[in-house]
């Protein structure tokens, strides 16, 4: 068991491709770095210099943005999915 | 021909070959078209635009499209009205209204899906798709019926029931979506990544935001190619304010503007759905996603993707934000109906009740030519005003009811 993170079309280079991968974590933050430790290249896409999320990535816990919850802070359970999406908009 | 060389990432500056890309693969930051103005400059003229077609395609030099005849129902070439009651009423001087109620489906969102969808077939694409608020799903499943192309519209289950009926009247499929805007929206960017379709506010979204640019340029040519000093746009995701302010950047940059403009950008934005606008008016550098709760639906992203681009343009011409209240989107509404004849949807009231604010405020001046942008049509959202305009009497068919209902000294 694990989390599941959603892998968007953009960082799949990175991930040979997966879509998905389940990952242990008990936060965004910790599943971010295991994202990272696993496929080496997450970590310098997805966060700025100061290791905040670059402002054009949204991170959804359980189809709610973590900006509305505790940010990278937000806690993550066994069977939970994670997506990472970029900004996007219509009207 | 479209002088687009390549696409440029607007956060890091990374370019992309021509292609239905949107994002950035290094930083996520949104693709933008990147022009050869100096091509354009040579191809381009005051008398070709004046002898093209009475829409946006005689732009067509400035747009990112190859592709002729492109998907055309006649989006665009809008009438600009001089507003001198309403402009009385609010204390100013010169205002115009871009009167963009009377585009093919009613709304500025037929000028982008014209370029988004003429993009796509030209990409090759046989689906057309989009996430909508309600203008643009009308304006899809419009084009996309006339283009020959299947389409797939995706809207959030609480709509105006009007903005279901005139999407869905067109043919394509229509899905109601269990949840707000920016829910649609994320199923929409997960969509695009699993079937080949042209989501135009998704993987063809660099190319459909273009098409704003042309309520810029037709503003121009229409004041006898001089820019306003002040222009007001409402802000949803901030993509038609970003691109309206690019749009007069670019006629100077071609030679159609004698000297470089300077105007003014404020945006409009309801108190229900206002992040821009609080970052302006908090003044601070994050905007931060909200749940929106509005009457103004065509403007309810809560999160909102070129947000940034909005509040740097506001910030960088010194123009303001208003966040106005649904009660004063309504009221709006009526003013502008009864002050100049032009009936506008919710975000047409909030556009001209930010006007209202930014003129009490002095940050609109009464010595500015000012345009506001009114962007849909006010059949869309009869629910805002019918509980509040009706008849001003009801009465039984003769001369002795009407009497008894109207002062006959007040009918002469």
């Amino acid at each position: 068991m694990g989390v599941i993170v959603r892998i968007p079309t953009q960082l799949r280079e990175l991930s040979a491709g997966a879509a998905e991968i389940t990952l242990p974590a008990g936060t965004v933050a910790e599943l971010l770095a295991a994202l990272d430790a696993a496929h080496p290249g997450f970590a310098e896409r997805l966060h700025d210099g100061d290791g905040q999320l670059r402002r054009f990535v949204n991170v959804f816990v359980a189809d709610e943005d973590i900006r509305f919850l505790d940010g990278l802070e937000t806690p993550v359970a066994d069977g939970q999915v994670v997506s990472i999406i970029p900004a996007v908009a219509g009207g | 021909m479209a002088h687009v060389d390549s696409l440029r990432c607007r956060e890091c500056g990374r370019t992309y070959d021509v292609a239905p890309i949107y994002t950035c693969e290094w930083c996520f930051g949104p693709l933008e078209c990147a022009y050869d103005y100096d091509a354009i400059a040579g191809a381009i003229s005051r008398e070709k635009i004046a002898a093209g077609p009475p829409s946006i395609w005689r732009y067509a030099d400035l747009l990112p499209v190859d592709r002729n005849p492109a998907v055309d129902l006649g989006a665009g070439y809008s009438p600009l009205v001089r507003a001198d009651r309403l402009a009385a009423e609010l204390g100013l001087g010169e205002v115009w209204i871009k009167n963009d109620t009377t585009n093919p489906t009613n709304s500025f969102k037929d000028r982008v899906t014209s370029v988004a969808l003429s993009k796509a077939l030209e990409f090759g694409f046989k689906v057309a798709a989009c996430a909508s608020t309600g203008n643009l799903a009308n304006a899809v499943a419009a084009h996309a019926a006339h283009a020959g192309l299947r389409s797939f519209v995706f809207v959030p289950a609480n709509l105006e029931a009007g903005k279901i009926v005139t999407t869905a009247v067109y043919g394509g499929n229509v899905v109601a979506i269990d949840g707000n805007y920016d829910d649609v929206n994320r199923l929409c960017a997960e969509l695009a990544g699993t079937y080949p379709w042209a989501f135009v506010n998704v993987n063809v979204r660099t190319y459909y935001a273009e098409g704003s640019k042309t309520l810029a340029y037709e503003t121009a040519e229409q004041l006898g190619w001089e820019v306003p000093d002040h222009v007001v746009v409402p802000v949803a995701s901030g993509s038609l304010l970003t691109k309206i302010r690019k749009g007069f950047d670019e006629l100077h940059k071609v030679g159609l503007l004698d000297a470089e403009p300077e105007v003014r950008v404020s945006g409009a934005q309801a108190l229900g759905c206002s992040p821009v606008a609080g970052a302006w008016l908090e003044q601070i550098d994050t905007i931060k996603p909200v749940k929106p709760d509005t009457i103004a639906k065509s403007l309810a992203i809560g999160n909102p993707a070129d947000g940034y681009f909005a509040l740097d343009a506001v910030r960088q011409t010194g123009g303001g934000f208003a966040a106005v209240t649904d009660d004063e989107v309504v009221e709006a509404i009526r003013l502008l109906a009864r002050t100049e004849g032009i009936f506008a949807e919710t975000a047409g009231g909030v556009t001209i009740a930010t006007l209202k604010h930014l003129a009490e405020q002095g940050v609109v001046r009464s010595d500015e030519r000012v345009v506001a942008y009114v962007t849909g049509h006010g059949l869309k959202t009869l629910d805002a005003v019918q509980d509040v305009v009706g008849p001003t009497a009801t009465i039984a068919p003769n001369l002795d009811a009407f009497h008894a209902a109207f002062d006959r000294e007040d009918l002469a």
